[in-house]
């Protein structure tokens, strides 16, 4: 019997354009290694669906909000469906940078110096005073972000400080908590990270070179507005602790199947700058092209994950 | 995991160093993206300009199209005349008497949508940094049509009475003394996309002899029209003085877009290059969709069917007044258009419609921040409200959920300090508002 799967993607949030577009990646790679493939948006029909089906497995391919929060998967759980990727508990923990960064920095990963705090903070503190507190800690240039956002959605680089408060603004406006990051000069790297059943293995790392010089979300979704080099530009030690840091991040966050780890290197040390539970598959996507350089073979790797899933059940 | 010592680079797009030059405006954007979430059920989109055709008489049209198909299929389903078929052109002809445009069917070219009108005409007209003027605000389509053609978009001021002469008479005095050609102004007098606004009959007159003056042609767009709420339809431009227009009508608005209709009319010189354009680019406009919309025009009471359109969009209209006036917070203004589709909303000081997107989208309502609306970067206080798609109930409650969302953005704008702490007292109170 061919197995079902449903492939979950759109869903209420920010970056639901970059989810329909992964979602469709990989629903089409999963067709190509022969699955019985159904696309679905998050909708009152999902439930039904999933129950009428015999024995199927769902990959969620949902970014931001209720996709990477955990929400979705806690329903899957919920009704007994298997689905490709990190449990509910281990989304919860990894998507909200507040939680994660900590989390990686006790398994021993350099993350960068950061303020993280909600913006009633400033209301009821002051934003004033606060904000010079922050750039009396971190000084600038400094890198103002949503705690729980992907995409570069709400993500603003601050060079003077009279620019700081327009930054935090475009911030909360993706939620309730945001960042506030030191500048880590370097060079950006990605590290997707599969476990195909045999343990997690990270795969080489994507260096990102943005031609505006920053990697925003033009920079991330328009092809051609970003050079990607695989594997880095890094010398092998390097390059290695570039791989080993993406696996600490991916074991300590308690993540499964797979992720991808966004890295800054810094005088050849690898600063961690997030992780994402869902990382895009879309065609500027940097996880199919490590793959691609390994001769792995996405749609290979992608059903993998899927009849791993079917047997945890 | 071995890692290869082989290096791929790669921008992930093959061609990218073969694009032409005029491609370098189309790119993503997160505003852009965040569109996605207009199509959810749960959010109320107010950011669309997607006409409500519900209520069509769709057991007629499927009745006079598979009559069509069984009398004439052969014809309708090959190609036809690149100006587009006659009998068309003649009723055309009677539509544009309406608002008093007295031509001939020899005069008018039928275009895939008045957007294909607009393309043939700035692509017969437009060298790379040649100068068209627009009104300020302008329609995002056409902005995209003209970046297309590399044109260099210079906006005229515009009021509550439409564009301002005076302004004209400067942008054009001025882009001339800079060295530029101005080759012609485009304007959408009746209830203008995005701003709603009306150009005045003494504006019109001023207009047209300002032109005349300065020798500039007028590309005059009116897919709105017919859809008059407040007032009967206004005489063209082209009625008042045939000899500098050029004409571009739809039945997107008055019918359905999906025919992809509409037409140009234009002095005979011109018309004949754009025939020669539309042939180059279509070989001829779609046949069958202009057979069809032939056969509604002659059996079905169409007039009667625009009436009632005009009162369903003033329902809509009037929701959306009713709703505006009761969450927007002082400080807010916004236009209330006599007809068309669209409010524009000028936020307070201090704020940015571009970020205030996303916080509305997570209150699960849309809508098109004003910069898409300028070719300068001008327009982040302003926003662009449709009224015409969804119920009166769905549009009175985006209005409030964005009343929510406004609110949230002055609570933490007066927290940094980014806007006068005033209107925080006041959201949903006093308001401003213009005609």
């Amino acid at each position: 019997m061919v197995q079902e799967v449903v492939v979950v993607s759109g869903g209420l949030s920010h970056e639901r354009e970059i989810s329909l577009e992964s979602g469709l990646r990989v629903a089409k790679e999963l067709t190509h290694a022969g699955f019985e493939v159904t696309r679905s948006d998050i909708q009152p029909s999902l439930i039904e669906l999933l129950t009428t089906m015999d024995s199927p497995v769902v990959f969620p391919m949902l970014h931001g909000g209720a996709g990477e929060d955990g929400a979705v998967r806690e329903v899957l759980e919920l009704i007994g469906v298997p689905y490709v990727g990190a449990t509910a508990d281990a989304c919860r923990a990894s998507f909200d940078k507040a939680l994660a960064i900590p989390t990686v920095a006790q398994a021993g990963l350099v993350v960068p110096d950061c303020v993280i705090l909600p913006h009633d903070m400033f209301r009821d503190l002051g934003a004033s005073t606060l904000l010079g507190l922050i750039e009396d800690r971190l000084g600038l240039p400094l890198f103002v972000k949503p705690s729980t956002s992907g995409s570069s959605l709400g993500v603003s680089r601050v060079d003077r400080i009279e620019d700081l408060p327009a930054a935090m603004v475009n911030a909360y406006s993706y939620g309730p908590v945001a960042i506030v990051e030191e500048y880590i000069s370097g060079l950006e790297v990605a590290v997707p990270v599969f476990d195909i059943g045999e343990g997690p293995v990270a795969f080489p790392p994507v260096e990102i070179r943005p031609v505006s010089g920053l990697y925003d979300f033009e920079a991330r979704y328009t092809a051609g507005k970003t050079k990607y080099i695989c594997p880095a530009t890094l010398d092998q030690s390097t390059t290695d602790a570039c791989m080993a840091a993406a696996l600490v991040a991916h074991t300590s966050l308690g993540l499964r199947d797979f992720s991808r780890a966004d890295i800054i290197v810094r005088d050849g040390v690898p600063v961690f700058i997030e992780s994402s539970v869902a990382p895009g598959m879309t065609d500027t996507s940097v996880v199919p092209l490590s793959l691609a350089t390994t001769g792995e073979n996405l749609s290979h790797v992608l059903a993998s994950l899927v009849t791993l899933a079917a047997k945890r059940g | 995991m071995t890692v290869p010592e082989k290096r791929v680079e790669t921008r992930l797009d093959p061609y990218v160093d073969v694009y032409a030059q005029r491609t370098q405006g189309l790119r993503v954007s997160a505003v852009r993206a965040l569109f996605a979430v207009a199509n959810r059920p749960e959010v109320v989109s107010l950011a669309g300009g997607m006409p409500n055709i519900t209520d069509l008489p769709l057991d007629v049209l499927g009745s006079v199209i598979g009559d069509l198909i069984k009398s004439r299929g052969p014809q309708i389903m090959n190609y036809g005349s690149g100006q587009g078929e006659e009998r068309i052109r003649e009723q055309i002809c009677e539509v544009m008497a309406l608002e008093k445009v007295e031509a001939s069917p020899d005069d008018l070219m039928i275009s895939c949508g008045s957007q294909q009108g607009l393309d043939l005409v700035t692509r017969t007209f437009i060298d790379p940094g040649d100068v068209i003027l627009v009104e300020s605000p302008t329609y995002v389509g056409a902005l995209g049509t003209f970046s297309s053609y590399q044109a260099q978009v210079v906006h005229v001021d515009t009021d509550e009475d439409g564009l301002i002469p005076s302004a004209f008479r400067a942008a054009t005095i001025a882009a001339r003394a800079a060295g530029r050609k101005v080759k012609f102004l485009y304007t959408i007098p009746n209830f203008n996309n995005p701003s709603g606004v009306m150009m005045s009959i003494v504006r019109r007159r001023e207009l047209l002899e300002a032109a005349k003056e300065l020798d500039v042609v007028i590309v005059e767009d009116n897919p709105y029209g017919l859809l008059a709420i407040d007032v009967p339809p206004q005489p063209a431009l082209r009625s008042m003085d045939g000899g500098q227009v050029i004409y571009l009508g739809s039945f997107s608005k008055t019918f359905a877009p999906g025919f992809r209709v509409g037409w140009v009319l234009a002095p005979p010189a011109v018309l004949k290059k754009l025939v020669l354009a539309q042939e180059s680019a279509t070989l001829c406009p779609p046949v069958f969709s202009q057979f069809a919309i032939s056969e509604y025009l002659a059996n079905w009471d169409w007039q009667g069917q625009v009436e009632a359109f005009r009162s369903m969009y003033r329902e809509r209209r009037d929701a959306m007044l009713r709703g505006l006036d009761d969450h927007m917070p002082a400080g807010a203004t916004w236009t209330r258009p006599k007809g068309g589709f669209f409010v524009w909303l000028t936020l307070p000081e201090g704020f940015d419609s571009d970020q205030l997107s996303a916080r509305a989208t997570s209150h699960r309502v849309a809508y098109v921040p004003g910069t898409a609306f300028y070719a300068d970067g001008l327009g982040s206080r302003n926003m662009r409200l449709s009224y015409c798609f969804p119920t009166p109930e769905r549009i009175y409650e985006g209005t409030r959920r964005l009343g929510e969302a406004i609110a949230e953005e002055i609570e933490l704008r007066t927290t940094f300090g980014l806007v006068n702490p005033k209107s925080a007292l006041s959201v949903g109170h006093g308001r401003e508002s213009s005609s």
